[in-house]
């Protein structure tokens, strides 16, 4: 249980706040920073209910950030507050600098200017995110024209150049072309063309590959790691499967009814997992070199919105849970200096007893 | 598994009990368009108590080789018989009772419960149909309920009041209730939470265990199928590529799509990997290439396989792999 400190791969976001207004070197400020994030959404009776609780999450230039955790543990939820996108009614406090500019404090009109431009967001299904009536290059130049005041015959060459760098097969051509003429991979890739069209500071991409056959997922990964290193494209990918996390991220956070619960390098949280829950996830996975153990699930299903258990909200389904954990929410803290748990239980013990069935 | 049929022997079990496929193949028309083999001549054998795994990538043809194979769609070549007896195309006629033993679990568990009947009335439909009242119907349904892990006061509940895993719970008890001897189940776990997958994925390994079901697992997940499947086949474009024990072909993949599939899963083990990308995409089934279907993406391919459609040859017992070019080492290895 040493800290790996050699295999480690950058850290970029270590004090991140002193230095958020400044225009200090380039790397050096994260391109996202999230700090202390609350979103609250109203419930049937109009009373809010707190879908993310105190999130704190960096994305350093060049950087890909996953954000794990079941469906509806809040990874959604905190990509749409970043585009003001929420759904009526719903409410976000805290911070959520871009490059230093806090989206919070933005007027709408500003916010608006970010989307699209700033940040970007590629969705699961390209089927329904690409509009089914307009050609490709309509919806790529669209974009180039009002965010970047492009003419378009500019635009157009700009167009061809993005579907070429998604490797789309006869660029040129496929302007003219409409979604349903291509298959599911490569309407991916021109969804991953149109949110880079401005050049964005930080891309979100909420599963974008959980709708793809596994070949055609491969290639997706491999496009979004060759923009991180070619473009320095910063990536904050939402995905439950752990395989792609272990592909693609270099730092995993895992969130849990609305907070995270643990997070850390790639190698750290995969391999030495501190918290139970993340422990859990891995057990429930089918290992592809594991021999032929049983699937391991993770007992009960993850609390509703606004119905999160007292004190630690894992507690009813954790296997090591003690009598404590109903009481006193543990905060995040930090195991080594870059890998964050938030159970207050020996992790060394929780290494030590196999994590049984129910 | 029990003892007695081994893991994965097809061979040894009588040829007639359970599901067999017979060069099995099933097309498509539609208008102004060519006609579709969307199954291309399929052979494959289930079990009692055999879990056997049908991996692909979508398109490929695996869940319309799920539908013929209960008999909701019509084979268009080839036959499907059921321990002996040929499978019927369902039409206006009930099904006759010797085939109730063969079932189908769906993947959309929001789509195949009917959202306003009771959960206890849907699974006890199976015992009436069977010439059993209501009222034994009901127990079977709160005995049933209990077995896939849910309680059995449930069966006055609908199924809007349940989440996926527990859905996919209720449509597997229904499909208990009529005392099945072999499920056909596509892509049972496709649409739930990663923990959920595990525990469906679970309680469907251990029926076939535990009641002597032979299992039909139809999956693009070859992760999933390789933890539960005893025997595993690989189809591209309507075709089976290879197939043999799950173990071998993992370890050991033979055909080079297997192959790409299988190094494309992502690993969950934090090492940073990129899986390895299968460039180009699974081609129209209404223009399937000529030759072997898999050669415009195939790393070894040359210009005879462009011509000649490689056969399933069994390499080693049990195995069995479709490649002209790899056919003559195949043989030498066995």
């Amino acid at each position: 249980m040493t800290p790996k400190v050699t295999e480690m791969n950058e850290n970029p976001a270590s004090t991140p706040d002193t230095s958020t207004r400044e225009k200090s070197t380039p790397g050096a400020e994260p391109v996202l920073a999230i700090r202390d994030l609350v979103v609250e959404l109203p419930g049937p009776d109009g009373s809010p209910l707190r879908a993310i609780d105190g999130v704190d999450l960096t994305v350093g230039r060049g950087e890909i950030v996953g954000l794990a955790g079941e469906s509806g543990s809040g990874k959604t939820m905190t990509a749409l507050a970043l585009l003001g996108l929420l759904p009526q009614g719903g409410t976000a406090a805290g911070q959520m600098l871009v490059e230093g500019d806090d989206v919070l404090k933005m007027t709408p009109r500003q916010v608006r200017d970010l989307r699209g431009n700033r940040v970007a967001m590629v969705f699961q299904d390209p089927m329904t995110s690409l509009h089914p009536m307009l050609s490709v290059g309509k919806q790529l130049t669209e974009h180039l024209r009002h965010h970047k005041k492009l003419d378009k015959r500019a635009a157009n060459a700009r167009a061809v150049e993005l579907l070429a760098t998604v490797r789309i097969p006869d660029p040129e051509r496929a302007l003219g072309r409409y979604p349903h003429q291509f298959s599911g991979g490569m309407r991916q890739r021109i969804a991953i063309a149109i949110a880079l069209a401005c050049d964005p500071a930080l891309l979100l991409a909420d599963e974008p590959t959980t709708a793809l056959d596994v070949t055609v997922q491969a290639g997706i990964l491999r496009l979004l790691d060759r923009l991180r290193r070619e473009n320095g494209l910063s990536v904050l990918i939402i995905t439950h499967d752990l395989g792609v996390m272990s592909a693609l991220a270099d730092r995993v956070s895992v969130m849990y009814a609305g907070r995270i619960v643990e997070s850390g390098p790639r190698a750290d949280v995969l391999r030495e997992p501190r918290h139970p829950y993340t422990r859990g996830l891995l057990d429930a996975l089918p290992h592809p070199d594991g021999g032929n153990a049983a699937l391991v699930p993770i007992v009960g299903s993850p609390p509703k919105l606004g119905q999160a258990p007292s004190g630690c909200a894992f507690h009813p389904r954790c296997p090591h849970a003690v009598a404590g954990c109903a009481e006193e929410r543990p905060n995040l803290l930090a195991l080594t200096p870059t890998h964050a748990g938030a159970c207050p239980i020996d992790p060394l013990a929780v290494t030590a007893s196999k994590v049984g069935t129910p | 598994m029990t003892a007695l049929s081994g893991t994965s022997n097809l061979t040894v079990t009588s040829k007639d009990v359970g599901l067999r496929l017979h060069d099995l193949s099933v097309t498509y028309r539609s208008p102004g368009r060519p006609l579709v083999r969307a199954v291309a001549g399929v052979s494959l054998a289930v079990a009692p108590g055999q879990v056997v795994g049908l991996v692909g990538e979508s398109g490929c043809g695996k869940s319309t080789l799920g539908k013929a194979a209960v008999g909701l769609l019509k084979p268009a070549g080839g036959r499907v018989t059921f321990n002996g007896r040929a499978v019927d195309t369902l039409g206006l006629r009930p099904r006759p009772s010797d085939q109730r033993g063969l079932q189908m679990v769906f993947q959309d568990p929001y789509a195949s419960l009917n959202p306003r009947r009771r959960i206890g009335e849907q699974i006890s439909d199976a015992v009436v149909l069977a010439g059993g009242t209501r009222e034994r119907g009901r127990e079977t349904a709160r005995e049933l309920l209990e077995r896939v892990g849910l309680a059995a006061e449930f069966v006055d509940r609908f199924p809007h009041e349940f989440s996926g895993g527990q859905r996919q719970r209720i449509a597997i008890a229904r499909v208990l209730a009529a005392e099945p001897s072999c499920i056909v189940a596509d892509e049972p776990i496709a649409a739930l939470d990663a923990s959920a997958q595990a525990s469906v994925a679970n309680l469907l390994l251990d029926l076939a265990r535990e009641r002597n079901v032979g299992l039909l697992f139809i999956s693009h997940d070859l992760s999933i199928v390789r933890q539960i499947a005893d025997t595993v086949a690989v189809m591209y474009l309507g075709t089976v590529v290879e197939s043999g024990p799950t173990a071998q072909v993992w370890d050991d993949p033979r055909h080079p799509y297997s192959k790409a599939l299988i190094s494309a899963v992502p690993r969950a083990d934090g090492s940073g990997e990129l899986p390895v990308d299968l460039p180009g995409d699974v081609p129209d089934p209404a223009f399937p290439p000529t030759g072997c279907r898999f050669h415009p993406r195939c790393p070894i391919a040359t210009d005879a396989c462009e011509v000649d459609e490689p056969a399933l040859v069994e390499f080693l017992p049990e195995r069995r792999a479709a490649c002209s070019v790899l056919a003559p080492a195949l043989t030498k290895v066995g």
